[in-house]
């Protein structure tokens, strides 16, 4: 039994069937990519794993219990976290302060009214984001602005974010998407380090093959809605449905 | 000291003292001087002064840290108002029992009106919340006249049961007291030609304003006041960090419209009357300029708004033609008239125009309000000072 199953799943946008049967089944610590040209459902698909689409029918269960119908903050408190195609952090806080409140989520859970404690008397939290800033290489911006950090720092950032709430699976939503190559490879080796260091299971949606073969344990390719195949990347590279599928969009 | 860090515990004394010294501060003209005018040391308008700042400061934990702009905080200072006159006819004329009872009552109206409100956010939320407040404001008017007294406005009257103390209260109209220290009582003191007054309404409010701001700085520095800042920040990354931001914003709904109705309560207090026009939606724009004016987010900032803007509204609008003959007297009689023609449509009945405009000119030159304007002076002076050593600096508005 793997820590995500998705079994059946439909979604339909009026006449367009953007997920049709999705069966998917990501074990536990490995590093799941999900790839699929323009309009595969990629998108929807994700969107459905983190509560923001119910599905038509199907079910999709995590660790098994069930995420359908559950909020976003309910299904992270699961132990899903999300990292975003555009960097998703509180810009207006600074960037200790953007990895505290994560902290202070897995502590206190989805609300408390701690209205008369001091945020700089929380040492075990300040302590914990700092190591999480160390661990991300940066612990010298903690105190930046974190709406004026580079593309790159925020996504870092934003990783760090998600990490320090030590969850069971990550989810990444095209973690390079308008990245130069320099900062796509920068990703890579952070996500290869985050890996390494920890028991966490990753699922990535992802455009850049580079991306894909650099980091995957395993492949689901999506078309039109459908999982076309599940392979290991040696198995995807030369795979001729796969070939069918991404004709004219990237040389696989 | 208090839990507080060293800057904020020198920005707490400084209010406190610049608060309890006020009196004095705020009247620097002597009495018989023509510049008396601009005093604004008379207990009337010094109670206004931090009455509306609580308000104010209330008004900014909901706006300044979640970002949520309520167009209907009048209501709660109204209910605060209508909930302290009624404890005065109903159990006694201390001001203590009116003042909790004000809040509570507030509190209880802020949880309902938020709990609707808030399922809406932006532009949505602002209408709902300035829909309910005309909603009571036009309730308070006709339907609920047994409860509010409708367009008279509620007043105490001779026949009030007044339980606790209604035997004291047979000759004339009792007055509002702290354990007997009457609200109206002043002491005078004249000094070489400077007249201070130092009135117990006044001291009551401004130590109840201090306990409120200090509230607020705790909540500015609490956890919780990090939350409502993320949610003002990116709301969609704090519901994918594990965390509701609806109770949250609900929260800090409810404790705003505790400080509305704390204000409204002291509004009775120290005048034991309530009308309905307090309820009206230019009484919650008020509260958005002072909030906007000050410097909305930072903790001092409401309370600058809502001194500057009263002390428009009652010093300006004083000011009339024959004051203004009187300035420009000096001037050949053509000028005279030219000039006083020219200051006219600013002064009096035309203070709003004067204060539109300073208002304009502060969001477009100071966006972070009065308080952003102490700060670049502050800047400025230390840039003046160190040379060009000091480092851009880029500290958090207080």
């Amino acid at each position: 039994m793997g820590i995500l199953e998705v079994k059946g799943v439909n979604k339909r946008f009026g006449g367009l069937q953007a997920l049709g049967d999705v069966n998917l089944n990501i074990q536990e610590n490995t590093v799941h990519a999900i790839i699929g040209p323009n309009g595969a459902g990629k998108s929807t698909l994700l969107n459905v794993l983190v509560g923001k689409l119910i599905p038509d029918s199907g079910s999709v269960l995590f660790n098994g219990q069930s995420v359908l119908g559950r909020k976003p903050h309910e299904i992270n408190q699961m132990g899903i976290s999300r990292v975003f195609q555009t960097p998703e952090i509180f810009g207006d806080l600074s960037v200790i302060e953007n990895v505290m409140i994560p902290c202070f989520a897995k502590r206190d859970g989805a609300y408390r009214l701690h209205a008369f404690e001091s945020v700089g008397a929380e040492d075990s939290i300040v302590a914990q984001a700092e190591t999480m800033l160390a661990d991300v290489g940066m612990l010298e911006k903690r105190d930046m602005h974190a709406g004026s950090l580079s593309r790159g720092d925020k996504r870092r950032l934003e990783m760090a974010m998600c990490l320090v709430q030590e969850p069971k699976l990550l989810l990444l939503d095209e973690p390079t998407a308008g990245m130069a190559r320099a900062d796509t490879n920068n990703t890579i080796d952070l996500l290869k380090e985050i890996k390494a260091k920890r028991d966490i299971t990753m699922v990535i949606i992802e455009h850049d093959m580079h991306v894909v073969f650099s980091l995957a344990q395993r492949i689901t390719v999506l078309a039109q809605g459908s999982p076309l195949v599940e392979e290991t990347p040696e198995n995807i590279k030369g795979h001729p449905k796969v070939r069918e599928a991404y004709l004219g969009e990237a040389q696989v | 000291m208090l839990k507080l860090d060293r800057k904020d515990t020198l920005l707490l004394v400084i209010v406190a003292l610049m608060t309890l010294a006020a009196p004095i501060i705020l009247n620097p003209f002597p009495t018989g001087s023509a510049l008396a005018q601009f005093n604004a040391g008379y207990p009337d308008l010094m109670q206004r002064f931090v009455i509306y700042g609580i308000f104010a400061i209330g008004f900014n934990i909901l706006f300044g840290l979640t970002g949520y702009l309520s167009f209907g905080h009048a209501a709660f200072l109204g209910v605060g108002s209508y909930s302290a006159v009624w404890m005065f006819k109903l159990l006694s004329m201390n001001v203590l029992p009116a003042i909790v009872f004000s809040v509570i009552i507030a509190g209880l109206f802020a949880v309902v009106i938020g709990y609707v409100s808030l399922r809406r956010s932006g532009i949505y939320f602002s209408i709902l919340t300035l829909a309910f407040a005309q909603m009571s404001f036009n309730m308070a008017y006709s339907v609920l006249t047994p409860i509010t007294n409708g367009e008279t406005g509620l007043q105490l009257t001779l026949n009030d049961p007044r339980i606790l103390d209604g035997a004291r209260a047979a000759t004339g109209l009792p007055v509002t007291n702290l354990f007997g220290f009457e609200m109206r009582s002043t002491a005078h003191l004249d000094i070489a030609g400077w007249g201070f007054d130092f009135s117990v309404g006044y001291y009551l409010s401004a130590v109840i304003m201090l306990l409120a701001f200090y509230l607020s700085m705790r909540i500015f520095r609490s956890p919780f006041g990090l939350m409502l800042r993320a949610i003002k920040s990116n709301q969609n990354r704090l519901s994918y960090t594990g965390l509701n931001a609806r109770p949250y914003t609900l929260a800090a709904f409810v404790i705003s419209g505790m400080y509305a109705g704390l204000a409204g309560g002291l509004l009775a207090a120290m005048d034991p009357l309530a009308g309905a026009e307090r309820m009206q939606w230019t009484a919650s724009g008020e509260v958005v300029l002072m909030t906007i004016l000050g410097g909305a987010g930072t903790l001092i900032g409401p309370v600058l708004g809502a001194g500057f803007i009263k002390y428009f509204e009652n010093i300006f609008s004083k000011i009339n033609d024959s004051i203004l003959h009187q300035w420009f007297s000096f001037m050949p009689d053509g000028i005279e008239d030219f000039l006083v023609t020219l200051v006219h449509p600013f002064i009096g009945k035309g203070w709003h125009l004067t204060l539109g405009l300073l208002f304009m000119a502060v969001v477009i030159f100071l966006p972070g309000g009065l308080v952003e304007g102490g700060q670049r002076i502050g800047r400025l002076f230390r840039r003046n000072k160190a040379g060009d050593t000091a480092s851009p600096a880029t500290t958090p508005a207080e």
